[in-house]
């Protein structure tokens, strides 16, 4: 007995152990990164001895990039075309997997069949006629062609259906035996009740237009009209040595998705679960 | 005119109630199940019609519901037509044509893909593209699932645990790669440094982490750092809805860690690594940024090294405007994603039969 006590100790140490080196692995980047924003660029390959809080931290740094490029113009693009991307994708998903979910039509099988037939499509197969079809209908160079490419996706339409799918359909059926609208049943029972699904499409939506690099290459030529991702870039190519300064425009880049992502992970779990999204 | 029409409903409902009793009369004495499924269709449909005929209203019950239904899909639906569904078809046209973009078209049947086998540019693409699939793939399957075992047992902290794993999904990558560079940097990066100083490799045996032949296993490590945590997620849904009653039953059956691992954990998960491993696979082939942000050169230029598919398919379309042969590109990249789908989605249906 005593022997299999000490066993189950030893395996908590192991996976602990393991668990700090992982943890490590993962957090390492971060830190130095944040490290060296603030750092002038002769200190930031210091690593004997290594500080991690400079003397004299170069706070300027944060201060400087909104000068040395428009990074408030990218800033500013990269929010607009997220958040308009974000509320399109939730709203229109969860629309079209209500209808689905929940409703029986005429060509509802073979409808369903378009989005699952290209949910493996990869995007970068279709990118180049999509980008002609942009392009003749004067969409080149705008930030209208990136809410189109990246609003109405079929993976959206899959995820919220999926989740749909698991609220029993009697709830549909008593209020509507209540006289309530099919409207009226989507916006007051079926969204309340598929937060975790929402939040989860949210996450995904997000992270994926805000970090979106090559969409934006493609279709945003302007300065004006750039990215906060193809601003980077831009600065790393022609800035390649001050790197204090990219460190700082990075570790800017990346507060708002982890803000977004502390404020939902909670449901994200719980979301990937009940959404269908393990297979 | 009144009394015209009320005779033409009455007839025409006549008629309807005469072909419905038929129906129903066929219904009851088909055999075979499929065409009596067919006559019931048939028959709700006419007593829709029947319906409407009889309160004179223009449209049935049934097609109110439709139109309601296409109402909540129309929103996404048209713009997935436009912007996915129509630009797919012409893809597939375009891998047959030759076009600049401005003059007109031409067809070319399959010399695009003639062109294809004599590219030693598009070979090293496809080369690369496979290794960097190859590689990634199971390192990413192996360590997220470790991960989330890890997880998912009861540890202190395990939220933070979590959350942390995730933060390289959600890093940008033009941001996180730039960290990477400079930890790498083959000359004054701090992983070299510390090479150099306590292993103490020569300084002409530092390792070029992002040029040369180590540059696919770079990206190869760095896709596990980034991805994993994503997949790890994935691996925590499986494992929650694996019933804790299977473990205790192999406890009372005395089975060690391993042998719960091998007979309940790993086949319990099989649909979930499915899912994973052809999402692993179809993200692996679309790899571009990754590349291009590594390896690639100020401008994001690739050499026959580090370039992929995705990138070549960028470079013939949108440097050289040939359209043709950038879509024949991208063709094979489709049939290589299908292919590896199809081949799981076969050894899925054989373990379950």
């Amino acid at each position: 007995m005593r022997s299999a006590h000490r066993k189950a100790i030893l395996g908590k140490i192991v996976v602990y152990i393991l668990l700090l080196v992982i943890a490590a692995l993962m957090i390492t980047p971060f830190l130095w990164m944040f490290s060296a924003a603030i750092k002038s660029d002769r200190e930031v390959f210091k690593i004997n001895p290594f500080v991690f809080i400079p003397e004299v931290p170069k706070w300027s740094n944060y201060k400087d990039i909104w000068t040395r490029i428009p990074f408030g113009r990218f800033v500013g693009n990269t929010f607009l075309l997220t958040i308009v991307v974000t509320v399109l994708q939730l709203l229109t998903s969860s629309f079209a997997a209500y209808s689905f979910a929940k409703l029986d039509f005429r060509h509802r099988k073979g409808l369903f069949l378009a989005y699952i037939a290209t949910i493996a499509m990869p995007w970068q197969v279709y990118m180049v006629p999509q980008f002609i079809l942009m392009r003749k209908m004067g969409l080149n160079d705008k930030l209208l062609a990136i809410i189109c490419l990246q609003a109405f996706s079929a993976f959206g339409v899959f995820l919220m259906k999926q989740f749909y799918e698991g609220i029993p359909d009697e709830l549909c059926e008593a209020a509507r035996i209540d006289g309530m609208s099919e409207y009226q049943i989507y916006g007051t029972i079926m969204l309340p009740l598929s937060k975790p699904a929402l939040a989860t499409l949210l996450i995904f939506t997000f992270v994926n237009t805000w970090n979106d690099y090559l969409g934006p290459l493609i279709y945003l030529k302007s300065q004006d009209k750039k990215t906060i991702q193809l601003g980077l870039k831009m600065f790393i190519s022609q800035y390649s040595s001050d790197y204090g300064l990219i460190m700082a425009g990075s570790m800017l880049s990346l507060i708002p998705v982890l803000i977004i992502f502390l404020c939902f992970q909670n449901y994200f779990v719980q979301g990937i679960a009940s959404t269908g999204l393990k297979g | 005119m009144k009394n015209i029409t009320e005779t033409a409903k009455n007839t025409k409902i006549e008629e309807l109630q005469n072909r419905l009793s038929e129906l129903i009369e066929m219904a009851h004495t088909e055999k075979d199940a499929k065409e009596k499924k067919k006559l019931i269709g048939q028959i709700s449909k006419c007593n829709g019609e029947l319906e409407r005929v009889k309160s004179g209203k223009l449209i049935t019950r049934q097609t109110k519901r439709d139109l309601v239904a296409y109402s909540f899909i129309a929103p996404n639906f048209i713009g997935f037509c436009v912007f996915t569904l129509i630009p797919i078809i012409f893809a597939f046209a375009l891998a047959f044509m030759n076009w600049d973009g401005s003059n007109p078209l031409s067809f070319e049947g399959l010399n695009n893909f003639r062109r294809l086998g004599g590219d030693t540019f598009f070979k090293a693409a496809l080369k690369n593209t496979i290794i960097y699939c190859i590689g990634t793939v199971p390192l990413t399957m192996v360590a997220s699932l470790a991960l989330a075992i890890i997880l998912n047992q009861k540890v202190f902290g395990r939220g933070i645990f979590r959350t942390l794993a995730f933060f390289p999904y959600v890093a940008s990558l033009v941001a996180i790669t730039s960290v990477w560079k400079l930890l790498f940097h083959p000359s004054k990066g701090p992983i070299n440094n510390i090479l150099y100083t306590y292993f103490h490799v020569s300084q002409e045996n530092l390792p070029q982490w992002f040029s040369g032949g180590l540059c696919i296993v770079s990206m190869i490590l760095f896709s596990v750092w980034k991805y994993m945590g994503y997949y790890m997620v994935i691996y925590l849904a499986g494992l929650q809805g694996i019933s804790g009653e299977l473990y205790e039953a192999a406890s009372l059956d005395g089975a060690g860690t391993w042998a719960k691992f091998k007979y309940i954990t790993w086949p319990q998960l099989s649909s979930t690594t499915f899912f994973v491993v052809v999402m692993l696979t179809i993200n692996c082939f679309k790899i571009y940024d990754i590349a291009v942000m590594l390896a690639g050169g100020g401008s994001g230029e690739l050499t026959t090294s580090a370039t992929v598919l995705v990138y070549y398919i960028y470079q013939k379309a949108f440097i050289d405007w040939d359209l043709g042969y950038s879509s024949a590109v991208a063709m094979v990249l489709f049939v290589m994603v299908l292919a590896v789908t199809l081949i799981q989605f076969k050894l899925q249906a054989d373990k379950e039969a």
